[in-house]
């Protein structure tokens, strides 16, 4: 019997409590004289189903019951909703992302283990960049922290198959490299030891084996053409494997030869490795680190700085990409505080109306639990069907927010809002709902039902408004903060948007042509393949100039090569740097970069002339302050160059980053030591027309002077510009959606607040009336109260956006964290959100009449 | 609550619920007496469990088909015992319940439609 006691708790308590004794005695009878495992199974099959009968028939009512209750009062009901959308659209949105770029695991095998190995500039770690295969190749041999050891090498092929000849991106990757992160091919193999030898193997990605080749079954074993030169597909990679980019086609094997290990300075390696179980990065550097220094010692290279650095695969993300993504989560969970508390005062506000309701309900025999239960319900289905809302938002909204995620992770795909944030999103739901309902439920199961008839309820219950009070605090300070935020964003944006690039990007078209080797391996194929094609495309009507160059500005970022000067720089001292680039004739008027000195170059500077060179006005600056640079020299590696132009500065890194100086050398004179990498490949032309309307004409040409020539990344230079502050200007209008979002529901909370405080003071109200108080006295009562909320809230709001805005220095772009204008400014706005806020509710009690309102009471 | 009703919003009756007001048409019954009049009149094919009891016990009462007893019928009985009888309300629905089920049935016979034909 003690069984089916225990079991009655299922049930809802005011059931158990009215019929838990006739339920039992019953039983008793019904079951009398049988054996207890029959009664005990009995029990349960008599408990359970109706258990949940009971429970469901309960829940039903309450819906019911609900739903009519909020189709009486839909504002509150669309208000409420609407605010959990809000807040919950925009915590799953920033958890979506963030997930994606901070937690969703690598498809590694034990990816916390991998490290990526970087040859650093003495021993600060972050001044780090590629390797050398002579320092990859020591470390490798005398390590003892790792596991599995490989290196990779960025290149691009031009693909040429049964499809139309195409650009791929390839990466050249030792076999260690796939031992490294422990992946498995869908078809075929990875590399072998034979493979690294001769070279001519290639591993597809799944995207090219499904694009190119028709997700050929039998593809593996058959050849394809990279450059010209035959390769033996032998394995195919899974569709999520996307290793070091999600733009990689193919990985072919990377091959050393003698001379590979010659130069210490020549470094273009990405090293990656495993790390020992237990060992971790920073022991792996400095063992990394002991190796550097013996090598320093033996080949006695005062100048060659070989530190190492380690970072876990994740730990290299830029503090930008970092902060954005942390500030808009940030700000995302500032909205859920002012949601909850906004839907906790809207919940207060109906409770304290519905005290008389209620009042009756209880009076009439509903338990404090049926009550509790009715409002917690309530609650809940405002949350859900608001929370419902909030995820589609959400889903909606993710793509748009994909831009702030940082380029070059290794993660297939994009964030979406799967099943774990779709699992926080509901567990912030279900919160919300608890957090907003359970304590105005508490306190109407709590007030004596006598109280509330009587009416001595009406002063709408003192804590009440204070805890309502303080929540409205709470949002006028998240707003201020908020609009602290943006508006220090909107400056910071209108600075960059302001640095001018050293270029002119309106009406320059741009597209890639990328000479394949060994094909036009002689400078004078290359030099007649820009020939012909700039030759055709200058006299095309429309087009100002054309030119070729090694790569665009803000998109090849690198490119620095070390020089001398004569008498000016200390032999053997390799720091002094400057950008180097091949172009054409007309590339500067064709970016409208200024011509300051001098000539451009011109068909004279042929290969076996005087080697030239033109160079920007900070490289004038460094070397010649005060002496007229034409006709001076310099060493770039082994060749000297002679000065014959000066031209202005760029910004090659990006438009907020520090650029070294540049110079300039023609096409037709690439030096001994050119690489192929540098090898002119970006043609640029500036028109009069739209530059779009060309691309057909343009492809045309260059199909005429080369049928196996690809054409890739056709884009004006104006949307590459863009590009640099995209990521702000989505982080931006995010923020100030947001602040928006913040500044209503702050503005909507003020407003319930003091409507409420009118309507629970309508009587003393109408005293004061009565007693002679002017409206204007009545009207600055509200007034007080809602001002004074406001300036609480601003003061605390200044203060906290004061301390969070020295953490965003990274995004701020030189604009000072305190900025006293946006601060202000950001306050005024909050403060004339109040006052609107106020006027309705001063109104209101401006038109209370003394003797209703009295006799009301 | 019977205000609210009119007995033929509650049709069709649930089997079980027009069982409990036929057990307490006739008198007063207390919750096991009802199951066992319900399960005597059935040949034993309606055996209703405490909670299957219980709960329609729970909403009749709520509607407004029975109403609990105060008193007690007889010393002999367990005291602690609740009893139940039917309200005119619940005469009402079980009334027009059987005109539903009686329309039902001259419907069937008129269609020539008998229990014993196959």
């Amino acid at each position: 019997m003690s069984l089916y006691r225990a079991l009655l708790r299922l049930y809802p308590r005011s059931f158990r409590v009215d019929y838990g004794d006739e339920l039992t005695r019953t039983f008793e009878a019904r079951h009398r004289g049988q054996g207890s495992f029959v009664r005990a199974l009995a029990a349960l099959g008599d408990v359970v189903p109706n258990a949940i009968a009971a429970h469901w028939t309960l829940l039903r009512q309450d819906l019911t019951y609900a739903a009519r209750s909020f189709s009486r009062t839909p504002g509150f009901a669309l208000t409420a909703i609407l605010v959990v959308a809000l807040g919950i659209g925009a915590n799953t949105a920033a958890l979506a992302v963030a997930d994606y770029t901070f937690f969703r695991p690598f498809p590694y095998h034990e990816p916390d283990r991998i490290v990526r190995l970087y040859q650093a500039d003495g021993e600060d770690m972050w001044n780090y960049g590629d390797l050398s295969p002579a320092n990859w190749r020591d470390w490798k041999e005398q390590q003892h922290s790792f596991t599995a050891f490989g290196a990779y090498a960025y290149g691009s092929a031009n693909l040429v198959s049964e499809a139309e000849p195409r650009r791929v991106e390839t990466v050249a990757a030792t076999a260690g490299m796939f031992a490294v992160l422990g992946v498995r091919p869908i078809a075929g193999r990875l590399f072998a030891a034979d493979d690294t030898l001769s070279g001519q193997a290639v591993i597809l990605s799944y995207r090219l084996w499904q694009s190119q080749f028709g997700g050929d079954p039998g593809i593996v074993g058959k050849f394809v053409r990279l450059d010209g030169v035959p390769y033996a597909v032998v394995g195919v990679m899974p569709a999520n494997f996307r290793f070091p980019g999600s733009n990689i086609d193919a990985w072919t094997p990377l091959v050393f030869r003698p001379s590979s290990f010659e130069d210490r300075n020549d470094r273009f390696l990405f090293g990656l490795a495993r790390l020992r179980p237990g060992v971790t990065p920073e022991q792996a550097r400095l063992d990394l680190n002991a190796i550097a220094a013996r090598i320093s010692q033996q080949y006695s290279m005062p100048s060659m700085r070989t530190a190492s650095a380690v970072f876990p695969l994740r730990g290299e993300m830029s503090q930008r990409s970092t902060s954005l993504i942390v500030a808009l989560v940030g700000a995302a969970l500032c909205i859920l505080v002012l949601a909850c508390a906004n839907l906790a005062s809207l919940f207060l506000a109906r409770g304290a109306h519905r005290a008389r309701e209620i009042a009756v309900r209880s009076a009439l025999g509903a338990g404090r639990e049926r009550l509790v239960r009715q409002l917690v319900t309530e609650s809940l289905s405002i949350a859900i069907v608001g929370g419902a809302v909030g995820l589609a938002f959400a889903s909606a909204g993710v793509p748009l927010l994909t831009r702030l995620i940082p380029g070059g992770l290794p993660v297939a795909g994009e964030p979406t809002v799967d099943h774990r944030v779709l699992a926080v999103g509901i567990i912030m739901v279900l919160f919300t709902g608890l957090a907003c309902g359970v304590a105005p439920a508490l306190k109407a199961g709590r007030s004596g039902p006598l109280d509330a008839l009587r009416g001595t309820a009406r002063a709408g219950g003192g804590r009440s408004r204070k805890v309502r009070s303080g929540l409205v605090i709470l949002e006028i300070a998240s707003s201020v903060v908020l609009l602290v935020g943006s508006g220090l964003l909107i400056r910071a944006v209108s600075r960059v948007n302001a640095i001018d690039p050293g270029f002119r990007a309106e009406n320059v078209l741009t597209l890639k042509t990328v000479l394949p080797l060994p094909k036009y391996d002689s400078t004078v194929s290359r030099v007649l393949f820009y020939e012909r094609v700039l030759r055709e495309v200058r006299a095309m009507p429309g087009v100002q100039a054309a030119a070729y160059v090694t790569g665009l500005p803000l998109v090849m970022r690198g490119g620095i090569r070390s020089i001398t000067v004569r008498g000016i720089t200390e032999p053997g001292n390799d720091r002094e740097t400057a950008s180097i680039r091949y172009v054409t004739s007309q590339y500067f008027s064709t970016l409208t970069i200024p011509l300051v000195r001098g000539r451009d170059f011109d068909e004279t500077d042929v290969s076996e002339g005087v080697q030239v060179a033109i160079v920007s006005e900070a490289f004038v600056k460094r070397y010649w302050p005060d002496g007229d640079p034409l006709g001076k020299r310099f060493f770039t590696g082994e060749e000297e160059r002679t000065i014959v132009g000066v031209v202005g500065d760029i910004h090659v890194r990006g438009l907020e980053r520090e650029s070294e100086p540049q110079f300039y050398l023609p096409a037709a004179q690439p030096g001994a030591a050119a690489v192929s990498g540098f090898m002119p490949k970006d043609l640029v032309i500036r028109t009069s027309v739209p530059p779009m309307s060309l691309v057909s004409m343009i492809k045309g040409i260059i199909r005429r002077v080369d049928v196996e020539q690809s054409v890739s990344n056709v884009r004006l230079l104006e949307a590459i510009v863009a590009e640099e502050t995209a990521p702000r200007v989505t982080q931006l209008r995010i923020l100030v959606v947001l602040s928006a979002i913040a500044l209503l529901v702050a503005a909507l909370g003020i407003h319930g607040l003091l409507a409420f405080t009118v309507s629970t003071r309508f009587h003393e109200l109408g005293v004061r009336r009565a007693l002679g108080a002017p409206v204007s006295g009545i009207i600055g009562l509200v007034l007080r109260e809602g001002l004074l909320l406001a300036g609480i809230g601003i003061t605390l709001g200044v203060s906290v956006a004061w301390a969070v805005a020295r953490t965003m220095g990274a995004l701020l772009a030189g604009v000072q964290p305190q900025d006293p204008l946006t601060i202000g400014i950001a306050a005024a706005l909050c403060f004339m959100t109040a006052v609107l806020s106020c006027v309705r509710p001063a109104r209101h009690a401006a038109r209370v009449d003394p003797l209703s309102a009295l006799r009301s009471g | 609550m019977p205000d609210d009703f009119v007995p033929d919003d509650l049709l069709p009756l649930p089997p079980a619920t027009f069982h409990i007001l036929l057990a307490v048409a006739e008198g007063e019954r207390h919750g096991y007496a009802i199951i066992q009049d319900v399960e005597a009149r059935t040949d034993g094919e309606l055996r209703m469990s405490a909670g299957t009891l219980y709960r329609s016990v729970a909403r009749m009462v709520e509607q407004g088909l029975i109403v609990e007893v105060a008193r007690r019928r007889t010393a002999a009985d367990d005291e602690r015992r609740r009893y139940y009888r039917i309200t005119p309300f619940g005469t009402a629905v079980a009334r027009a319940e059987m005109r539903r089920l009686a329309q039902l049935l001259r419907l069937a016979r008129a269609r020539g439609l008998t229990p014993e034909s196959a």
